[in-house]
């Protein structure tokens, strides 16, 4: 018999297949129903993996999403994932398992050490022990604490799955297919609305499972019938947001090897509900005890779902130890499947429960605990001794201890949709209260426990949700009382844990409370308690309790930390779905994009867009003799260049002028139809926004252009403004950037080369002189064309509806071909900008005003515009701040690096900073622009452009920025 | 998540929509003093209970929307068009 565990009949597992498996290499059968659990059980493995801290041995402790212990690394190679639950792996065949947080065997861990060495990895230990000192964290802690401390290791490869994101909305979503659920299901769908039921688990029914199938059968037909109804199975609801939002991940393929073509793995569900019915159950919360993590040690409500649902016994000799009846009716189920039974321990002098278990020939120690556990990597008997007595114990023989300190209702979508909770003294626990959006509660979540009960408060919920009829027939099962008495801790010395994840004990929670971490938020932080993978699904009312005590208050009177988000473990693969790689965020190519690589041009991103760096030539030996050498041909000759992915924004409207007067610094209802002007934009607090030029087409037509970077937000700036500053405006707004590209050609030659291609306008220097505006065609394409200029050469821009793009570039090329015409990129456009002195991104960078880069003569004198007024307080006016120069090595030769502090020679003090650098064509060596404290005073003097990064000082001379043509005469020749 | 009912587009997402901050303060007029744009630009109230905000519909009719918000709850009880003055509940 391969599975010893195994009991001849029940459950839901398919005895008649066998699944193959490994656990830690070693091979293992199990049946489909199962999970990686049950199957370990039924084979009789009790050890599992070694905890987080102390390295000290853990089994299974759980049936469900609260397991702390039983973690492992599922799959290998690219799919191998961490701290998976085997309480939620279901099995399949071929399935590979591991072990984690082991080394160099699990039965052999070197690192268990860690337990003889406890006392110093007690609570806030990382904070006390790792932090002096700091040489040592790098070189010795870090790695240390890596590889004693870590949990499972992600496999370091990219995913091979796909996932995807769903959208849903419905009128009713039920949280969790238990009794109180599926009878909500059933009356919310017989009402005819929109109804979600989204549960963890595989298969629907959770506490009916093994129980009342016949109903839980009959159930789930209905809901299958109901067109309005969706089940949605392996489905977790992870959190729960804002207006009846819910966030969802559905295992689609969890279960098997590996997803079959075409399928995701996960979906990533947003549901938008109208109402929400909580139907989450309840966690069943351990007792602190020493050594209560032994393998062995199992929660009772567990340990009976492996006999019903598993046909699994998790021992051979059990005994409980419970505080409450209701675990006293599952430990029975153990009892009739044939388990041996030790014993009950129940720290009660009297009960129903113990009652009935003396009439099943049960022995019960009434008024009694469990005061510590045999064995050492499996469970070999419990302790037993009487409250309050000092006096001997009895050593009771068990490979099993099944463990119910009472039922924490699991509150924490209920609590993250700011329904405040409430004690429930019958459970010792907290319950939602009264919800602010609209939602329910139903079942064990709301302390109505018992099938028939839970189910009945299902159906309650379902009739108030919906308008339906509450009146549906209901399931028998469990019926025992879950009454608790208040009983958290064992208090005898030992390591009595609180947080078996965590390795935390009631002393570590004492410890933070005598140190100062009194709040629950502090305790929890300094201690780990509650912050692993479980969240403290059973232990954290228990951690919780134990600081009440220390604290000398009630439980109920220090709250619970805050929940959060999320509620089970979620993949970042689910979280990215499809937005991986290049679908991260959308790419923009300009029209001009094909040309660009058929010429086997080098691209830059900037922001979403790609755009040509370089165009390199087969005679280029670097990067710099192809900038070097685009550059040149705009300044000797000529040059193209491909700026469509500057903003433009078309602004229309009998008010147009009016409103441009108000947005920019400068004036332009002045500017005559036909021409351009140069704008800059503030923001309200006077700082340089955004700069381009506009053009006036007719008296209410302009065309606005924007720097790359700031095309959406000026947009959105302007129709701000529009909407809700001055909605009495006629003005409409459109952003156009995408169908107009543009292309600018400059250099000494640009007018000869395109007055060959553009037919209808006068490039001539007197009927088109700079900043001229005028429509053309070319090639019988429409054309816009600028006489505008950013690398200081006469220069024309031409912009044409971008489906023209192509044609009207290949023709320029074709007509420069006889002045040797070169492509620039975006390295050469940066090369001359620089020289230039034009500023850009690196200088309007948020911080600078108007007058830091020499632009204050454009602010007008008279009437109103954004930022005008706090643009003259003292601090954004004061003359000693940063100023834009000019900068050149003194040692021609000699590299400046962006970023170098300027300081005065010999000294430290930082005055300024270079905002760009380049090699020059137009003089030798290397120049750059800064800003410099007192920069205008201290042009001709000479300063030290240091880089400590790169352990590097230049000396520079400080000159004005306009290295090239500063008389502006170039342009308009 | 909120929910926005944009009196354009209907009952939308917040993911797309772009929040602008406060409504309730008003650009000084053209010749007010430096003091009443410094108020505008940095003074705000940061209540607890219902507030009044801009949220720009950017992923849709790219309207900014006057929005009472509850600071506590996230609840949304009016949203109105710019240029109209939606009603704030006492508490
Ligand atoms: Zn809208």
């Amino acid at each position: 018999m391969s599975q010893p565990f195994r009991l001849p009949a029940g459950g839901h597992v398919d005895r008649a297949q066998n699944l193959a498996f490994t656990f830690d290499g070693k091979p293992f059968t199990g049946h489909p129903g199962d999970t990686l659990a049950s199957a370990l059980l039924a084979n009789g493995v009790r050890l599992v993996g070694r905890s987080f801290k102390l390295h000290r041995p853990r089994g299974i402790f759980s049936a469900g999403p609260e397991e702390p212990n039983a973690l492992a690394e599922m799959r290998d190679g690219a799919r191998r994932e961490p701290n998976t639950r085997m309480t939620q792996i279901e099995l399949h065949d071929g399935l590979v398992a591991a072990s984690q947080n082991r080394w160099p065997s699990l039965r052999w861990d070197l690192l268990s050490l860690n337990s003889l060495i406890a006392p110093v990895l007690s609570a806030g230990f990382y904070y006390k022990t790792f932090m002096w000192p700091a040489g040592f964290w790098e070189k010795v802690y870090e790695p240390l604490i890596r590889r004693s401390a870590g949990l499972g290791r992600a496999s370091g490869q990219n995913d091979p799955d796909f996932y995807e994101t769903m959208q849903a909305h419905c009128d009713v979503l039920i949280i969790g297919a238990g009794p109180a659920g599926l009878a909500a299901a059933r009356v919310a769908g017989a009402s005819g609305q929109r109804v979600m039921l989204c549960e963890q688990d595989s298969i629907l029914g959770a506490s009916l499972l093994g129980q009342d199938e016949a109903w839980r059968t009959a159930t789930l037909a209905a809901l299958a019938a109901m067109p309005n109804v969706t089940l949605l199975p392996r489905t977790n609801v992870f959190g729960a947001y804002d207006a009846n939002v819910v966030g969802a991940l559905e295992r689609v393929t969890d279960h098997m090897l590996a997803s079959p073509a075409h399928t995701p793995r996960q979906r990533y569900w947003t549901i938008r509900a109208g109402k929400i019915i909580h139907a989450t159950g309840a966690h069943e919360r351990f007792i602190a005890f020493p050594d209560n993590d032994r393998p062995g040690v199992m929660l009772a409500g567990s340990a009976a779902a492996y006999v019903r649902r598993f046909g699994v016994k998790a021992g051979r000799r059990a005994m409980l130890f419970a505080n409450n009846d209701a675990a006293f009716e599952d430990f029975f189920t153990l009892q009739d499947a044939g388990i041996g039974i030790a014993g009950i321990v129940d720290p009660r002098t009297d009960s129903a429960g113990a009652e009935a278990a003396r009439a099943r020939g049960i022995t019960v120690w009434a008024d009694s605990q469990v005061i510590g556990t045999a064995g050492t990597l499996a469970l070999q008997g419990a302790r037993v001794a009487r409250r309050g007595s000092s006096g001997t114990d009895t050593l009771v023989a068990a490979d099993l201890l099944c463990v119910s300190g009472g039922i924490n209702p699991a509150v924490q979508l209920a609590s993250q949709s700011r329904t405040p909770v409430e004690w429930n003294e019958r459970l010792q626990s907290w319950v939602p209260g009264t919800p602010i959006l609209p939602q329910f509660a139903a079942g064990s979540v709301n302390a109505v426990t018992g099938i028939a009960a839970a189910a009945a408060d299902g159906a309650r919920a379902g009739a108030a949700a919906t308008g339906g009829d509450a009146a549906i027939s209901l399931p028998t099962g469990a019926v025992a009382d879950a009454t608790v008495l208040p009983f958290w801790e064992v208090s005898v010395k030992g390591k009595s844990f609180v947080d078996i994840q965590d390795d935390v004990t009631a002393d570590d929670i004492r410890l933070a409370a005598r140190e100062g971490y009194k709040h629950i938020e502090h305790a929890k932080r300094y201690t780990t308690h509650t912050m692993g993978t479980d969240q403290g699904k059973s232990g954290g009312l228990i951690g919780a309790a134990v600081l009440a005590a220390a604290r000398g208050e009630r439980v109920q009177d220090i709250g619970m930390p805050t929940f959060r988000p999320f509620t089970q473990p979620v993949t970042w693969g689910a979280i990215a779905g499809p937005n991986i790689g290049k679908h991260f965020e959308p790419t923009r190519l300009t029209a001009l994009h094909d040309w660009h690589v058929r010429r086997g041009a080098e691209f830059m991103d900037t922001g979403a867009w790609v755009r040509p760096g370089l165009y390199p030539a087969p005679a280029d030996s670097d990067a710099w003799d192809t900038v070097l050498r685009e550059a040149r041909a705009v300044r000797r000759s000529v040059g193209i260049c491909d700026v469509s992915t500057l903003g433009k924004i078309d602004v229309q409207g009998k008010d147009a002028a009016v409103f441009l007067d108000r947005l920019y610094t400068n004036t332009f209802s002045t500017l005559p139809i036909g021409r351009a002007r140069y704008g800059l934009m503030l923001r309200e607090d006077g700082i340089i926004f955004d700069d381009g030029t506009t053009s006036r087409l007719a008296e209410d037509h302009f065309f606005v252009t924007t720097t790359t970077a700031n095309a959406g937000p000026v947009m959105q700036h302007m129709e701000f403004y529009l909407q809700t500053v001055w909605p009495d405006l006629d003005v409409t707004l459109a952003s156009v950037t995408d169908q107009w590209a543009a292309m600018s050609i400059a250099g000494p030659n640009a007018r000869a080369t395109i007055q060959k291609v553009v037919e209808g306008l006068d490039l001539s220097n007197e009927a088109f002189p700079f900043m001229a505006v005028g429509d053309a065609t070319v090639k019988g394409c429409p054309v816009r064309v600028f006489r505008i200029s950013f690398s200081g050469e006469m220069a024309y821009e031409i912009a044409t509806p971008a489906g023209f793009a192509e044609t009207v570039w290949q023709a320029v090329i074709d007509a420069g071909e006889a002045f040797r015409i070169e492509p620039y990129g975006l390295e050469a456009l940066g090369l001359l900008r620089i020289e230039k002195g034009h500023v850009a991104g690196s200088e309007l960078n948020g911080t600078t005003t108007a007058s830091d880069l020499g632009l204050g003569k454009m602010i007008k004198k008279r009437g109103d515009f954004v930022g005008r007024a706090l643009a003259s307080r003292p601090g954004l006016t004061d003359p000693g701040r940063p100023h834009l120069v000019g900068i050149r090595s003194v040692s021609r030769g000699e590299q400046i690096r962006a970023g170098s502090h300027l300081v005065e020679t010999g000294t430290t003090l930082s005055l300024g900073w270079i905002t760009g650098v380049t090699r020059a064509v137009e003089l030798d060596g290397w120049i750059g622009l800064a800003l410099l404290e007192g920069g205008e005073a201290r042009k001709g003097t000479r300063m030290t452009a240091t880089s400590p990064l790169h352990g590097e000082s230049v000396e520079v001379e400080i000159l004005s920025p306009h290295f090239v043509d500063p008389e502006n005469a170039r342009v308009r020749v | 998540m909120i929910r926005i009912d944009c009196p354009w587009c209907g009952m939308r997402d917040e993911a797309e929509f772009t929040y602008r901050g406060d409504a309730t303060v008003t650009r000084p007029g053209a010749n007010a003093p430096e003091e009443a744009f410094h108020d505008f630009v940095y003074a705000r109230k940061n209540p607890r209970g219902w507030h009044v905000e801009w949220w720009y519909h950017s992923s849709g009719c790219r309207q900014y929307l006057k929005v009472v918000r509850h600071t506590m709850t996230h609840e949304v009880r009016t949203v109105a068009r710019a240029t109209e003055t939606p009603e704030v509940p006492s508490e």
